[in-house]
């Protein structure tokens, strides 16, 4: 079920001045199950690219291939394609409409013309999935707080059931205790589903906290594809493109250039908590 | 006198159906007393729905209180007579950049402000110029605001306040949806302005890391004041933060978590320079205490 971008080029406004370069020859896989977060500054591509995962945009050259078949043949079916390849947008709360949680999370199913059955039943299972309790599926969904409204909007992609859940910033304007939540949410997510989950994030912090696999994009190009650590050791190279690596991976930096002898690939904060510590017993023995 | 003073505070609204019936009463504010004084550097934690945007509202006159007062420079913003003169003096920056920005160019949407105020055309021009080069984006007064990034965004909409001259700006948020290198730029620039400028800063953030540098930190919890102090004492607190859905610094959590390990380092490291010279004490002394073993 992986999906491949066999050298993608998107472009904006073609043939005429303006025209801008979104992705230039974007060659990746993404395979089965995997755990990937995707970064980059403002404008570096990385709205284009996931719009592209489920047929939003159509590459302006190349082409992307989902389970074996390219999803810009003329008897693809796209419906389809997008219920397998859930999007959720920046501040997906902004979308919910419905008169309660629960017919919000059916409105998706519900157009896939699903059985009322099925339908309910994928909707309990999303709200369950995300963490809301049944107290909350009768209320109004703009009665709820930030974090569980935006839970619940999750909860309407995944009652697709899709097989690729793409989120777009899913933690901006969120408390940090809500930030934890929601990110702890989809990793125990796709712990049991064994879903593909892209996480488009501004927070190295959280990518290095989360994900395996970490995409950095600038100027439309894929510059890095590699585990978060191997990511943040190039962390010079990550600040000219208006990036960083988390906080703790200074300090080890920090205490390197002070003469201890700790690791420096660290990108977490028990990493370098242990990290820092056996140094320490190895110097005062 | 006190650029902002909150006497008792409180703020209620009516929560209703869609009917229009009343369901019941939220007091987002609820008895704040606040003090901040001219050239102040603020910033304002809590979690959603704490209040602090509530609260932040009542600095301007865009929301009046249910009870109490609050006084802009000395005026009460209750008064009508006073409120063109209490928006003009304080200016609020919000979350989203793209909602701000009214202009085809840089230096007209930063003129719009003080062309409002009917300041004639020469001096507009001035604050214009000046306002664009306290935020760094002077080069750019040419440019389309819909070329820019996220951060430059952000700070024409600041430029956009201080034209106005203010003494006080309110920031919301307003590097909620900006990348790494937006929101370092837009910190920079409110540091600028209250260093430099000593316009009298109220920052609400998310990010904890963008608090260090404020002379006070006020955290909000259910309408109220629950912790008050410089961030070295507030960040010492750890847990409390912890219970009121907040967080710390990733330094200073690190800081924390060697401290439950027996490291005794001091409370409330902010920056990664100071955890780097107490690990660095630590171990000298550790290695002085050695040399006297032997």
């Amino acid at each position: 079920m992986s999906i491949i971008l066999d050298h993608v080029s998107h472009a904006y406004e073609t043939g005429t001045a303006m025209q801008v370069k979104a992705l230039d020859d974007i060659s990746i896989v993404i395979p089965d199950g995997q755990f990937i977060g995707l970064i980059g500054h403002t404008g570096s591509g990385k709205s284009t690219l996931v719009q592209h995962l489920n047929g939003l945009l159509a590459p302006t050259s190349g082409s992307i291939y989902y389970d074996g078949r390219d999803i810009h043949d003329d008897d693809y079916p796209k419906k389809e394609l997008r219920s397998k390849v859930g999007l959720v947008f920046q501040y997906p709360e902004h979308q919910l409409f419905e008169v309660d949680v629960f017919k919000d999370v059916c409105f998706g199913p519900k157009n896939l013309g699903l059985p009322s059955k099925e339908i309910e039943l994928r909707a309990y299972e999303a709200l369950k999935l995300v963490g809301i309790e049944d107290d909350y599926f009768y209320q109004s969904p703009f009665d709820l707080s930030g974090g569980q409204k935006r839970r619940v909007a999750i909860a309407g992609v995944l009652a697709m059931k899709p097989q690729v859940l793409i989120l777009d910033e899913p933690t901006a304007g969120l408390d940090p205790k809500g930030r934890d939540e929601i990110l702890d949410q989809i990793a125990s997510l796709k712990e049991k589903t064994g879903i593909t989950v892209i996480l488009v994030s501004h927070s190295m912090e959280d990518v290095a906290e989360y994900v395996e696999r970490l995409i950095v994009m600038n100027r439309g190009r894929v510059l890095y594809d590699d585990t978060p650590t191997a990511v943040f050791a190039h962390y010079a190279e990550l600040e000219k493109i208006g990036l960083a690596a988390p906080q703790v991976t200074y300090v080890m930096d920090g205490l390197t250039k002070a003469g201890f002898a700790v690791r420096t690939d660290v990108t977490t904060i028990s990493e370098a908590r242990d990290g820092i510590l056996r140094a320490m017993q190895d110097t005062t023995g | 006198m006190d650029m902002i003073k909150a006497d008792r505070l409180a703020f209620e609204y009516i929560r209703r159906d869609e009917e229009g019936n009343v369901e019941g009463i939220t007091r987002a504010v609820d008895g704040v007393d606040l003090d901040i004084a001219k050239g102040e550097f603020i910033a304002i934690l809590g979690h959603n729905g704490s209040g602090k945007s509530t609260l932040a509202k009542h600095m301007n006159a865009i929301l009046y209180p249910t009870e109490g007062t609050v006084y802009v420079d000395g005026k009460n913003t209750a008064e009508e007579q006073y409120l063109w003169e209490i928006r003009q003096n304080a200016g609020m920056v919000f979350q989203n950049p793209d909602n701000q920005i009214i202009g085809q160019i840089v230096e007209e949407d930063v003129g719009f402000g003080p062309e409002n105020m009917g300041i004639p055309t020469k001096e507009i021009w001035e604050r214009v110029e000046e306002s664009l080069k306290a935020v760094g984006m002077y080069e750019y007064r040419k440019s389309s605001p819909n070329k820019l990034s996220g951060g430059q965004k952000q700070r024409v909409s600041i430029a956009g306040v201080i034209a106005m001259h203010p003494q006080c700006i309110i920031l919301d948020e307003p590097t909620a949806m900006l990348d790494p290198s937006g929101r370092k730029e837009v910190l920079r620039a409110v540091r600028a302005l209250n260093d430099v400028e000593k316009i009298t800063v109220i920052l609400i953030t998310h990010y904890m890391e963008e608090v260090i540098h404020a002379d006070r930190v006020i955290v909000m919890d259910k309408g109220r004041i629950e912790m008050q102090g410089t961030p070295r004492e507030i960040f010492s607190e750890v847990e409390r933060l912890k219970e009121l859905r907040l967080d710390v610094p990733q330094v200073t959590m690190l800081a924390y978590e060697l401290q439950k390990k027996g490291l005794p380092l001091p409370n409330g490291i902010l920056t990664i320079e100071e955890l780097v010279e107490g690990i660095t004490e630590l171990y000298n002394k550790s290695r002085g205490q050695d040399c006297t073993v032997t």
